[in-house]
């Protein structure tokens, strides 16, 4: 698994500058610029996360407080002690979340993998069509489709179901579009190898498409997360019982609710929101943001 | 590619089989995407062609919302639209070209500052609505307790806070801030792999080709590697741009933005569906928003796509 010796050559290529492995006075320029962009896409974050441990007479001072001078979780016990007087409990909710979410993303991930192959290396008539037709679908405004999609789920029986908040995002054009697109860069050499070995299709999705595709699964795993996680179409639209609904409703619920108490809720709500797309992310980094050089996608 | 190779002189049988085949792998995808989102998308384009309140059946009248929308809706003339393609041109395209420099440039750097980095520049993109309203309305708040105003009056740049958000000023400025702010998102982590992707040997023998400098690098080697993964981030900034307008109410805290300032046609379909209930007038907008949105879509086709694939 080690990098390949770069070789010397008399022109001016002196080796790979991308994904260098030592700091190179060259790469000051890019600090130069990447650091103070850092800094202005993470400072506003980092502002409301301590908002959410700012003791309430703080978060409306004057001068305004960027810093909390005390740490306190008055905010979080807020937002729990709301839940429990409306007769659904959080851990309700959050456990809704969760098991919508690994659900709705493990089968988005399996059917878009499987799709985006045929797509990108099965050769039949329809092809092109059929993903233009997924491009329109991509391009469409989810507000117009609303009404129609609460249409389909009266009439084929799911409201107040768990499939009411899965099967809806199940499909994602974008990450059927997104793992076709690296699927692409696939040489259909290797694929006519596998079947020359004597590979069927699925064997080939296993063993070549998703290895060789991994920072794309990736990149798909962390946005579909978030889409899941955060939706709260389902909730609205689909669900009248308290007990089906998720987190992200509840949580939105709350901060939709202006009052000055509710500013410190509002912050520690958005904050569990976020932290765990923040942990996939994390988690995720490494394949989205590595070389396949060593797999031999090249 | 060099490798589009010998697929192409494949039997006849074979290819029938190949489409059956084809058809069982799409099919688990192709099912939910049809009932949830073809038929909807179908659905609400024949209600574009009708008077439709949600709770009455919808009556026909051919082409009088598509009219309307182009001699009738003020609102949407003099504000919706002129807004609409402002923001777009600077969000799109500005959003864009900053992903895959921002994206290039981590790619420079060894993987331990590229990944606090790229976490950094990520994290607004992770946020949600609630997030960003909270967030920001906290910086631009219209009384001296905002972030922004005692910054300027503490310098002494104004002496009077300034009402950023309720007044059609710096609306849009501070609209387009904020989505460029959060615009680096999917499309810029399918650009650092797509970069960090490229053959190395490419470079190499470029460069013995003559290649001179950096900026050729990119235009000759990197770019052309990964026109997949450009393409993606195009049809995902121009999908954003044209779809952002929640940011606008988001900021405002109501729909319809403070003198429409920052009303963009998004934010106009969900004034008509869900505050007055014309949801066949929001048809027709949305078709017409489709319509331009692939439009700029087949732009970027002509950039980054295949030949095969002219959508």
């Amino acid at each position: 698994m080690s990098q390949p010796v770069k070789r010397r050559r008399r022109n001016a290529y002196s080796g790979s500058r991308i994904n260098p492995s030592r700091f190179s006075a060259s790469q000051i320029k890019f600090y130069l610029v990447l650091l103070p962009l850092a800094a202005f896409m993470v400072i506003p974050v980092l502002m409301i996360v301590n908002r959410a441990f700012m003791p309430l007479g703080e978060l409306h001072a004057f001068p305004p407080r960027i810093f909390a001078s005390e740490f306190t979780f008055n905010n979080f016990r807020a937002l729990f002690r709301l839940s429990s007087t409306t007769g659904v409990p959080m851990s309700r909710y959050l456990l809704n979340s969760v098991v919508i979410t690994i659900l709705t993303v493990i089968l988005n991930l399996a059917i878009s993998v499987t799709g985006a192959y045929a797509l990108s290396k099965k050769r039949f008539r329809l092809k092109e069509r059929l993903f233009s037709i997924n491009q329109l679908a991509l391009m469409f405004v989810p507000t117009a489709v609303a009404v129609p999609r609460y249409i389909v789920i009266v009439n084929s029986g799911m409201l107040n179901t768990l499939f009411a908040h899965i099967l809806p995002l199940v499909a994602m054009p974008v990450v059927l579009f997104l793992i076709k697109q690296f699927t692409d860069q696939i040489p259909d050499a290797l694929i006519e190898a596998a079947v020359i070995d004597g590979a069927g299709d699925l064997t080939i999705i296993r063993r070549v498409i998703i290895p060789l595709t991994r920072p794309a699964l990736a990149t798909a795993a962390v946005l579909s997360f978030q889409l899941v996680w955060g939706a709260v179409e389902a909730s609205n639209n689909f669900i009248t019982d308290d007990s089906l609904r998720t987190l992200a409703f509840y949580l939105n619920a709350i901060s939709t609710n202006n009052t000055v108490s509710a500013a410190g809720m509002t912050a520690a709500a958005s904050l569990i929101l976020f932290l765990p797309n923040l942990i996939i992310f994390i988690f995720m980094q490494s394949q989205v943001m590595n070389t396949m050089s060593h797999s031999g996608i090249k | 590619m060099s490798s589009v190779s010998v697929s192409g002189k494949k039997p006849k049988p074979l290819k029938k089989r190949e489409g059956l085949k084809a058809g069982l792998l799409l099919m688990p995808y192709a099912i939910p995407f049809t009932m949830f989102i073809l038929v909807p998308v179908v659905v609400a384009i024949v209600l574009s062609f009708t008077f439709f309140d949600v709770i009455n059946r919808p009556v026909f009248t051919g082409l009088l919302n598509y009219v309307s929308i182009f001699t009738q809706d003020t609102v949407f003339l003099k504000n919706v639209l002129p807004n609409t393609f402002l923001y777009a041109l600077v969000v799109g395209p500005g959003g864009y070209v900053l992903s895959f420099l921002v994206a290039w440039m981590l790619t420079q750097l060894q993987r331990v500052p590229r990944t606090i980095l790229a976490l950094c520049i990520y994290t607004p993109s992770m946020l949600g609505s609630v997030f960003i309203g909270v967030v920001w309305r906290a910086i631009f708040s219209g009384d001296q307790a905002g972030i922004a105003n005692f910054l300027l009056m503490e310098l002494g740049l104004t002496d009077q806070p300034i009402q950023f958000l309720l007044t059609q000023d710096y609306f849009m400025l501070i609209m387009i801030i904020v989505s460029l702010w959060s615009a680096m998102g999917i499309g810029f982590l399918a650009m650092i792999s797509g970069i960090l992707n490229v053959n190395e040997e490419l470079y190499e023998a470029a460069y013995v080709d003559g290649l001179r400098n950096r900026f050729q690098e990119i235009i000759y080697i990197t770019i052309p590697s990964m026109k997949p993964q450009m393409l993606f981030g195009a049809v995902m900034a121009i999908v954003n741009a044209f779809n952002m307008g929640w940011i606008g109410v988001t900021l405002a805290g109501a729909n319809p933005t403070p003198q429409y300032a920052g009303q963009l046609i998004t934010n106009h379909i969900d004034d008509y569906g869900f505050i007055r209930y014309e949801m066949g007038y929001a048809a027709a907008l949305s078709v017409v928003l489709l319509l331009v949105v692939y439009l700029f879509n087949k732009l970027a086709y002509r950039f980054f796509g295949e030949k095969e694939e002219i959508v």
